[in-house]
């Protein structure tokens, strides 16, 4: 039996609850991030007011949008390998409702509490790149292939530094639990003082910076979208989607990069918690239940902040050549991320 | 590293410019709620002054889309002078624009001796049906009410001679 707010939940229920959280913890944030986002920050970034019709100030434009591609003709390219055309969008965002389980939202308010939480979450966060080359290859299309290969090429490139970025995170926090993680960061002090907690961003800054880099490029954001290139490669994977297989990839991208906002705000900006000793709660059975309800809603107020920064960047940068991508992550990105890992570890033995 | 500098830059410019539009509002209009008035000398449509036409043919001819269709009779009109023959004079009898054809490029406007086509700045015109775009020549001759007047010479300009 778990207690969520006090009330005891039968195991049926939790599932349940899992799965309808689930669902919302993944669609939620991405229709948020691609009102607030792409819709208007993009338009505002550009000096136009973007969707301004449906509802007030176009926040109803998403249904209409997903309305549109739903009545939409499902074509699939005579040569197209078709089961694997049909599944590949699926994967895509399978990778992404799977990463979610992971990510803690409260005290007691987690889909799973696995011990080796970070592992999973890097080990699931590339089965989207299976979906994406299965994508590019079913298609039956030069273009489609090409941005497939260039998106396996960019992922596996940038999966490493992410990973290595995460074990500085890892090391200090001694532990790959993300709820200890959350709890180490919150409960800790930095040079004696527990104002703020400990979130790793201010001791693993080198680290933070390096993960963001490589979840802009997994994302396949500018400047990492070659793998989409529409003026190159006509949206490269995606060329023969239309539809509602059109609209899943789209879903994918956009709940992905929230859902990698919420691994990042939980890796280093402290995830649900805020810092412990204003509250004097000093572990996780001390902390108010009220964090339950406040959790989700402190994470999701750290990813919408790591989701402007994303965005953000997407919308001011050009595209970089393929072989500029491929040398930034071997020759900067990994180094750097060594070099962090190094100096984390001595730092740590040392104190 | 040598690059980072110009990507704070950038970042700079998109920020500052979503700020502006916070503040100021965009620099688009919300088009069917408000419209822009487009400059006198935009080319939205062309105008045709029948009575100017001597059907010439040469807008048709020169038109690179081949857009423009002329079909006229001879008509004999009652001579200049006392006594004199009667002048024969070229009367309309179909002038078309075909503006799903047209590229707006005015070479018809230049050409035209006798100032029969204008420049209108009216843009509103669009249809749902792709030949509805055919414009004829009483269509063509309402747009001359949206032409607006020549706008002055400049002091001390050459007036055009007669």
């Amino acid at each position: 039996m778990m207690s969520v707010l006090a009330i005891e939940v039968p195991y049926w229920g939790q599932s349940l609850l899992r799965v309808l959280g689930g669902l919302v913890a993944v669609l939620l944030p991405a229709g948020t991030i691609v009102y607030v986002f792409l819709f208007k920050m993009m338009s505002f970034m550009q000096s136009r007011l973007g969707p301004m019709e449906a509802g007030p100030y176009g926040s109803m434009q998403l249904f209409a949008e997903v309305g549109k591609w739903l009545q939409k003709e499902d074509i699939q390219p005579d040569n197209a390998d078709k089961r694997i055309f049909r599944m590949a969008p699926i994967v895509v965002l399978m990778s992404t409702f799977l990463l979610v389980a992971v990510v803690p939202f409260g005290p007691d308010a987690w889909f799973t509490n696995f011990e080796t939480g970070v592992f999973y979450a890097l080990a699931v966060s590339s089965i989207s790149v299976l979906g994406i080359l299965m994508a590019g290859w079913s298609s039956a299309n030069k273009y489609s292939l090409l941005g497939g290969l260039r998106a396996a090429g960019q992922l596996i490139a940038y999966e490493l530094p992410m990973v290595l970025a995460v074990v500085g995170v890892v090391i200090q926090a001694g532990t790959m639990n993300l709820q200890q993680i959350v709890l180490a960061q919150n409960a800790g002090s930095i040079f004696g003082s527990d104002i703020v907690g400990n979130p790793y961003v201010l001791t693993q800054f080198v680290g933070f910076v390096v993960f963001m880099i490589a979840v802009q490029a997994e994302l396949t954001q500018a400047p990492f979208d070659m793998p989409i290139a529409e003026s190159e490669l006509v949206s490269g994977y995606m060329t023969e989607y239309s539809g509602f297989r059109f609209l899943i990839f789209f879903i994918g991208e956009f709940a992905t990069a929230g859902v990698f906002a919420m691994i990042a705000s939980t890796l280093f900006l402290g995830g649900w918690g805020i810092p412990f000793s204003w509250f004097g709660w000093t572990d996780m059975d001390s902390v108010a239940n009220w964090m339950n309800v406040a959790g989700p809603l402190i994470v999701f107020t750290k990813m919408m902040v790591l989701v402007f920064l994303i965005m953000w960047i997407r919308f001011s940068s050009p595209r970089f050549r393929e072989d500029q991508l491929q040398r930034f992550a071997w020759k900067v990105l990994i180094p750097v991320s060594l070099a962090n890992i190094m100096v984390t570890a001595v730092l740590k033995v040392a104190f | 590293m040598a690059q980072i500098p110009g990507m704070i830059k950038g970042l700079a410019v998109t920020f500052n410019t979503m700020m502006r539009t916070f503040k100021n509002g965009s620099n688009t209009v919300q088009y069917p709620h408000e419209k822009e008035a487009p400059p006198i000398r935009a080319r939205g449509v062309i105008a045709l002054h029948e009575d100017n036409c001597t059907s010439c043919m040469l807008c048709s001819r020169s038109c690179p889309d081949w857009c423009i269709y002329i079909e006229a009779h001879k008509e004999l009109a009652p001579p200049r002078r006392e006594g004199g023959k009667p002048r024969a004079v070229n009367k309309l009898d179909r002038f078309d624009i075909d503006y799903a054809l047209c590229m707006y490029c005015g070479i018809c406007v230049e050409v035209c001796p006798f100032d029969a086509l204008f420049w209108s700045p009216e843009y509103e015109y669009s249809e749902p049906s792709i030949a509805d775009l055919l414009h004829d020549k009483s269509k063509l001759g309402e747009w001359m009410e949206t032409v607006p007047a020549a706008p002055e010479l400049e002091a001390g300009a050459e007036k055009k001679k007669k």
